[in-house]
């Protein structure tokens, strides 16, 4: 579902393979360098890294390189070497996100004039074609200067007039660019392409185009149609994005079953936690909590959904509990965690796909108050879901942590509908009085959120009110 | 008639593509409790396939016509309109757009998640031109209160009479999620006289048909008296309400949220295209769409815990006269769910005490396979399992492989592999010559084992002098079966009988009907050389012996085991082995048709 960004490395390689058999034949030099990277013996495979002037640039999604610096011109290749080692693993803030150098794409330095802005973007019926002749990092700032070229849907891409519609170029050059537009859109469909982005894009010395800049967004719901002409196309995490080794247990969990198993931690400090089926229902649950103005509170995001067995369902539970019971101060990030794909909060309800730096509030900004903690176990009214065996596994995990929910004094809400649900709710209300842990528990007779307000209503008038 | 702004009415039909027996009878039921006269389902599409689907239409039980293709489905009923489309995310765009060009189907729903954007683009591109309705990707679909229900919409049965499903209200639903039009049909049964219809657009970036469609044609629909929205945070979706609304072209009260109030909380920023999209991203926040349909004349709540305030309260407002209502239907129960809940029973047809291949791994009388296999039981412990569910002491199972080994074959000329030989070499597979073969078992042929321990057993028992015995026999006619043999003889003995007495002797407790058996052969070897006790007798009398002296078994018991034919059991389970040998051997060898030659045969007149 979501769409997904590409190394700007892979995109052009794919790109410069491909290209040829829609009708523009283009050849880019692009070396990606990791970590793992023995410069000298990449020199050896690609002699053009020694011969040639080069740029050396981070490819890990970050935007407004050239605007941080992070961006090297001209460079003979002991110079890009140099720059590439002082650089790797270093930490570095773009925009107020944190996160490691890892990767860096490095290219032939191209001498040129002009600065061209080139993208390709999908719409509800159509798709748009953007060209400008001031490209470059100030595209922006000429938006008006921008070129719109919509193709319908259904239109039929060879009769496409694009050559009446380019302006501020002209000559061989036009007819070089009108050709290599045709080609491009062409790519872009057939290899499930979202947005394409050249900027800024020029011509070399011999009138060769050349895509200094690219961006690549690619649709991952075509990988079933699109896995050969991918050929093993990685999609990497976010710049900055780390996890906390309960998000990633969680993460491995969900990568396991057929069901949904989602996990965000939002405050460690938090006092109210959620433990919501359904995507929708758990976006809700933490709205509300937000809405009545108790957003600081709110502990975690997530959901589970798609009828997980009791034993994922326990073992999600136990995760979120255990976070929920714990002194904040034992919390540990992981700095080590790393992703093999990227994380999607609730692909479902967040289609257009959220980036979550996670906010790392502690050490904590107040001092850690034990007790009156909230858990709200949540969901609408099930379609199938059978809510009585998915509440075994939550009550199980529930029963292990006795000792720690008396000791943060935890209030449990329960509110939850759909097949077997009496039967649920019962076992939640006897799970009260067996572990002594106060438990209230509503049905699909009282609104989804009361519990929420319930929850909140309680902490106002507990001994540690604001 | 239907008008434009119906997509359901209580006379729609729908052709279900990929059977779904689940959905299917799920729709019937509905189908049932809203008291339609026809099926909502008209026929079934599953490419590849036809024949009938049979489901239960209330009480009674429908076939519903499974067709290969859209179109012949389509040219049978072309009073059908609706296609709710089942496939995966890999073929639902082709069946779609099939659906999309043909002429009589004017509205589809499609199930399936993760189907390609540019996918779904082309089918609302294709949609618009044809003047039709998508629903979906990615959804459940939605439900008109007493007419029709799309698949799994609105989820159990209970839950559809809980919210009064099953006859219309005046509120008008559409939100992206399933879910949630599931919690709402609840809020507003609670809130108001119930839902009209609630439709769920489905959760991808470009739903097929949008919520302002859906509003558009609740706002025309005149038993629709107020429209209740759920919207989210991401896309413009709602700015095209807002217009409508500023614009006049939704005059009745609509009730809106949008959640996602919770994403600023996340600290990051909510990614959409890029420089060149322009997105603005302040305005697609669940915030400020909440506030622009607020400023624009939308009833929006404080928050979705107000929410069923303010649709009770709208409600109240528009002053409706109550509709009398209808009598609360009921489904007749499905019988597996009532087992499950102890409401009913019934007396069983069949009974089985030797096996169970319910729960986690099969048992044999009673042991877990898994302790079959770690315990090292044979093939003999099996087959007293199955047969005589006893575990017999170690001699005994091995009595029983014993046999089979010494049965197990017996040449290519006997009946039996002569038989089998025969039907191979005419072509016939494993289990037709298996079983040629096995046919000719019987009185003549291997078949005389259950009647030897029968005769020996009542003899002995009787105490009558193997003398008396053989000379009853004879004075009533009978051959004593399992004596005498074409080929062997006293001079000449069955290597096998040897070999069998050998080891009752040493292993049994007791060979009493044995020692009977060899007197009354002392008898009959009197009269010929060869009536000798053959290996057919010597095994029935061993089974007797076995079984009566094992210590496992009543009198009774091992009468009964003789009665019913468990020896005969033995032989025809260790020819088995042979007579498919030879199958096999004859077909490794190609061997061509047999015909028998005439010069075999006396040919008279």
């Amino acid at each position: 579902m979501p769409r997904r960004k590409i190394r700007e490395h892979d995109a052009k390689k794919m790109l410069a393979k491909n290209l040829h058999s829609y009708g523009y034949p283009l050849a880019l030099d692009v070396s990606l360098v990791d970590e793992k990277t023995d410069m000298d013996k990449l020199a050896k495979e690609k002699p053009w890294l020694k011969t040639k002037k080069l740029v050396v640039k981070p490819d890990q999604l970050i935007g407004k390189k050239g605007k941080n610096n992070l961006i090297l011109l001209k460079a003979g290749f002991d110079e890009a070497k140099k720059f590439i080692k002082e650089n790797m693993g270093k930490t570095i803030d773009v925009s107020g996100v944190k996160g490691a150098l890892t990767h860096f794409i490095i290219e032939p330095f191209v001498e040129h004039d002009n600065e061209y802005f080139l993208a390709i973007l999908s719409q509800r019926e159509q798709d748009m074609i953007l060209f400008s002749e001031k490209g470059g990092v100030d595209v922006e700032d000429h938006w008006d200067d921008v070129i719109q070229i919509p193709i319908p849907i259904d239109a039929n891409r060879e009769k496409i007039d694009i050559g009446n519609k380019l302006k501020g170029i002209s000559g061989e050059q036009k007819e070089k660019l009108v050709l290599f537009v045709r080609a491009l859109y062409n790519y872009y469909v057939d290899f499930g392409c979202t947005y394409l982005e050249m900027n800024p894009l020029t011509f070399d010395k011999n009138d060769e185009i050349v895509p200094l800049g690219l961006v690549c967004e690619v649709d991952d719901c075509e990988h079933f149609k699109c896995e050969s002409k991918w050929n093993g196309l990685e999609f990497p995490q976010p710049f900055g994005r780390k996890m906390y080794p309960e998000e990633k247990f969680v993460m491995e969990l969900d990568d396991k079953t057929g069901a949904s198993l989602k996990l965000t931690i939002l405050n460690p400090d938090g006092k109210i936690w959620i433990l919501v089926a359904g995507g929708g229902a758990s976006v809700i649950y933490a709205d509300t909590v937000v809405d009545l103005g108790y957003g600081k509170e709110l502990g975690n995001y997530g959901e589970y959904s798609g009828d997980p067995n009791e034993e994922e369902t326990y073992q999600y539970a136990k995760t979120v509990i255990d976070l929920a019971t714990r002194n904040p101060t034992q919390l540990s990030q992981d700095d080590n965690v790393q992703l093999t794909t990227e994380k999607v909060v609730n692909a479902h309800y967040f289609p257009q796909k959220i980036i979550v730096p996670i906010v790392r509030k502690h050490p904590n900004n107040r001092e850690h108050e034990t007790g009156n903690r909230i858990l709200l176990i949540g969901g609408g009214v099930a379609n199938f879901t059978n809510v009585a065996n998915t509440f075994k596994g939550i009550i199980r995990a529930l029963r292990e942590a006795k000792e720690k929910l008396h000791k943060n004094k935890m209030q449990i809400y329960v509110r939850r509908g759909g097949p077997n649900f009496e039967e649920g709710l019962n076992m939640m209300k006897k799970l009260g009085n067996e572990i002594e842990i106060p438990i209230e528990v509503y049905g699909p007779e009282a609104n989804m959120t009361k519990i929420v307000d319930l929850a909140i209503k309680k902490l106002n008038g507990g001994t540690n009110a604001k | 008639m239907q008008n434009d702004y119906q997509l359901f009415t209580k006379d729609t039909q729908s052709f279900i593509y990929n059977l779904k027996p689940a959905p299917i009878q799920r729709m019937l039921d509905f189908d049932h409790i809203c008291k339609r006269e026809k099926p909502s389902i008209a026929g079934v599409i599953q490419p590849g396939s036809h024949g009938f689907h049979k489901a239960f239409f209330g009480t009674k039980e429908i076939l519903i016509p499974i067709y290969s293709s859209i179109s012949h489905a389509s040219s049978n009923h072309p009073q059908t309109d609706v296609l709710i489309n089942f496939a995966s995310f890999r073929s639902a765009f082709s069946s779609s757009k099939e659906a999309l060009n043909s002429k009589t189907i004017n509205t589809i729903a499609i199930i399936a998640e993760g189907m390609p954007e540019r996918e779904t683009r082309e089918l609302i591109t294709l949609a618009k031109k044809n003047k039709k309705v998508v629903i979906g990707p990615a959804t459940v679909g939605g439900i008109t209160a007493g007419a029709f229900r799309i698949g799994n919409t609105a989820g159990t049965i209970e839950n559809i009479i809980s919210c009064k499903l099953y006859r219309p209200g005046s509120v008008g639903f559409v939100s992206k999620s399933g879910g949630l039009t599931n919690e709402m049909c609840n809020v507003l049964a609670r809130t108001t006289d119930g839902v009209y219809e609630a439709i769920a657009i489905g959760g991808d970036s470009y739903p097929g048909s949008t919520m302002l469609e859906h509003m558009l044609r609740f706002e025309q629909n005149p038993e629709i008296k107020m429209i209740v929205g759920l919207g989210e945070l991401g896309g413009n979706e709602e700015y095209g309400i807002i217009e409508a609304k500023k614009k006049g072209k939704i005059k009745k009260p609509v009730i809106m949220w949008v959640s996602g109030t919770c994403a600023k909380i996340f600290q990051g920023e909510v990614q959409f295209g890029h420089a060149g999209a322009k997105t603005g991203k302040q305005q697609e926040s669940a915030d400020a769409k909440n506030k622009a349909l607020k400023d624009a004349g939308v009833i929006v709540p404080n928050s979705f815990e107000d929410f069923d305030k303010v649709i009770a309260k709208t409600f109240v407002s528009l002053k409706l006269p109550i509709k009398q209502e209808p009598e609360v239907p009921k489904l007749p129960m499905d019988y597996d769910a009532a087992v499950k809940k102890g409401i009913i029973r019934k007396t069983t047809n069949f009974i089985s005490t030797i096996s169970d291949d319910r729960g986690d791994e099969p048992h044999y009388n009673g042991i877990p396979m898994s302790k079959l296999i770690e315990d090292d039981y044979s093939i003999g412990d099996v087959i007293a399992l199955l047969w005589l569910k006893k575990k017999l002491p170690k001699y005994a199972s091995k009595f029983i492989e014993i046999c089979i080994v010494i049965a197990a074959d017996h040449g290519p000329a006997v009946s039996g592999a002569h038989n089998a030989i025969v039907a191979a070499r005419a072509g016939k597979d494993t289990v037709s010559s298996l079983c040629s073969g096995l046919l000719t078992i019987g009185p003549r042929f291997g078949g005389a084992i259950d009647d030897a321990a029968k005769y020996f057993k009542q003899a002995c028992d009787s105490e009558i002098s193997p003398e008396q015995f053989v000379t009853d026999m004879k004075r009533k006619g009978v051959n004593i079966p399992g004596i005498g043999h074409r080929i062997k003889s006293a001079k000449n003995p069955d290597k096998r009988v040897e070999l069998l007495k050998v080891y009752a002797k040493k292993n049994f407790k007791d060979t009493k009907y044995l020692n009977y058996a060899l007197a009354v052969e002392a008898e009959t070897l009197k009269k010929a050389d060869n009536l000798i006790l053959n290996v057919d007798g010597c095994i029935g009398v061993l089974f007797i012996d076995l079984f009566s002296s094992c210590g496992e078994f009543s009198k009774e018991e091992v009468n009964e085991m003789v009665d019913i034919g468990y020896l005969n059991g033995v032989f025809v389970l260790a020819r088995s082995i042979g007579i498919m040998g030879h199958v096999f051997d004859q077909k490794r060898l190609k061997q061509p048709l047999y015909r028998h030659p005439w010069d075999d045969i006396l040919f008279l007149k």
